[in-house]
């Protein structure tokens, strides 16, 4: 039993908690948008159960492909595979034993749920970390593309089919990813550097990067927006997401007109809260 | 000073209080105070969540003075609005001319008190409208007697507007950690009262 424990603790690394954990509520979100007579325990259990295991697989797998330029960054060397803590071949037999069982549930639950779920998994693993990482900056637009598909998969699973409103909410989601990550990759740049993953901010300038990071969270609130108004969210609520909106895009600006570290970190953070409470919302 | 668990806890909750008044507390309003309630009540949110995300350090930025002026003239112009028809427009101007004057005096050099005079000034107003005409209202029994405490939210926000504002400009009325210690409590006590004051008022 305490080996057991010993594994977990070592493997609750490896699917980045808080990245996977809003991810989910991105999925749930999109599948309570649906708001027919939906609340059933049973399909929110499989959902819930197949999001976390082809995420976090996707994940672990990602960390596995990635170990050699993990090791390389300050802020990632002491991850377990970088660090030797979990071996190789075993963070691979568990990254694709996740995503398979996590795949297989979502295909058993449905079959068109099941290949947007697969598909998120490969943009992510094989069009993402393991084709264009290296190569591009531009990689993280498929990466945006894999993180809208939760919430896609969730309201296909919904309303049972596709609709204009999951789809702007995909794009709500892949238009956030751009303020999330390259925040992110101007905090880190030198540790980015030092790897040899090109990122916007070394290939073009960190102005170029902010003024995407602003055009981006535009784009995204306006998503959120349309999305919450096509789904029927109250007036109230509506008034929350514009406010909310309001303090990302004002955020997001403030980077371009005084850019400074302090106002780079609050725009990361306050984008993933930005999400979230979107998230909250679309579901109550 | 670093923010502690205690103060993120309250601002949380203080964050909360403003959705639950934007979402459902002045639903009902008429269409200018929406939009003012809304904003003052917005921006209290995403200012709440900002103090947590970044700590009181974010309230070293130039823009604390002007965004701390925009809570009090925007619930003051709703509160106008709803219970002073005479006055709409001329305290509509007044709100307008005194944030332009606010962001002026602080963009751009002045003599040296005049930012400071239109700081008070502009402060005082406001805040004294809505310290004064809920508990007005109240007395007279145009109101609900609950609808008083938007006034003492107004005093609160007015202590707290003016205890910022005034340490931003470098004039403090008490030390900037006795300010700190205060202020997620008492955005928190201003909040509730406005929160019942609005929805019982």
């Amino acid at each position: 039993m305490k080996t057991l424990f010993a594994k977990l603790r070592l493997y609750l690394p490896l699917i980045k908690g808080l990245q996977t954990g809003l991810l989910i509520a991105t999925g749930l979100a999109g599948y309570m948008s649906a708001r027919c007579p939906i609340f059933n325990m049973g399909t929110i259990a499989g959902l819930f159960a197949s999001l976390f295991l082809s995420i976090s697989g996707s994940t672990v797998l990602n960390m596995w492909y990635d170990r050699d330029i993990d090791a390389k960054m300050g802020r990632t060397k002491k991850r377990p595979l970088s660090s030797g803590m979990v071996s190789d071949g075993e963070a691979l037999r568990l990254g694709l034993t996740l995503s398979l069982l996590g795949v297989g549930l979502a295909v058993a639950m449905d079959a068109l749920y099941g290949l947007i779920i697969f598909a998120g998994l490969f943009f992510d693993v094989v069009v993402y970390t393991i084709w264009l990482k290296r190569k591009t900056c531009w990689s993280i637009v498929w990466g945006g593309i894999s993180g809208g598909m939760p919430i896609l998969a969730g309201r296909v699973l919904g309303v049972g089919g596709f609709d204009w409103i999951g789809v702007v909410l995909s794009f709500g989601i892949l238009f956030w990813i751009p303020t999330h990550i390259l925040t992110f990759s101007m905090k880190y740049y030198n540790d980015y550097k030092a790897a040899g993953v090109p990122t916007f901010p070394s290939t073009y300038s960190f102005e170029f990067t902010r003024t995407v990071i602003a055009v981006s969270s535009v784009i995204a609130s306006l998503a959120m927006g349309i999305a919450g108004w096509g789904i029927g969210m109250t007036v109230g609520y509506l008034r929350i997401l514009i406010v909310l909106s309001a303090g990302l895009l004002t955020l997001a600006i403030a980077t371009l007109m005084r850019p400074s570290e302090q106002v780079n970190f609050g725009l990361f953070k306050y984008a993933s809260v930005y999400m979230l409470s979107s998230m909250v919302l679309i579901m109550v | 000073m670093k923010i502690s668990t205690l103060d993120r806890i309250l601002l949380l909750i203080t964050g909360l209080l403003a959705v639950y008044q934007i979402a459902f507390v002045i639903d009902d309003f008429s269409a200018l105070p929406l939009i003012t309630y809304t904003i003052a009540f917005g921006v209290l949110l995403v200012a709440g969540l900002l103090i947590i995300i970044l700590g009181f350090e974010v309230l070293d930025s130039p823009v604390v003075v002007m965004v701390s002026t925009i809570i009090p003239l925007t619930l003051s112009l709703g509160l106008v609005w709803q219970y002073l028809a005479s006055f709409r427009v001329p305290y509509q101007v007044f709100v307008i001319i005194g944030f332009l004057a606010i962001v002026i005096t602080r963009s751009f050099p002045m003599p040296s008190k005049l930012p400071t005079i239109v700081l008070a000034f502009v402060h005082g107003v406001a805040g004294m409208t809505i310290f004064l005409l809920p508990i007005i209202l109240s007395m007279q029994g145009q109101a609900n007697p609950l609808f008083s405490l938007v006034g003492i939210g107004g005093a609160l926000i007015g202590v707290g507007g003016l205890l910022l504002s005034f340490l931003k400009v470098g004039k403090p009325i008490l030390s900037r950690e006795t300010i700190l210690k205060v202020l997620p409590g008492l955005l928190l006590l201003m909040t509730l009262c406005f929160v019942i004051g609005f929805k019982y008022g």
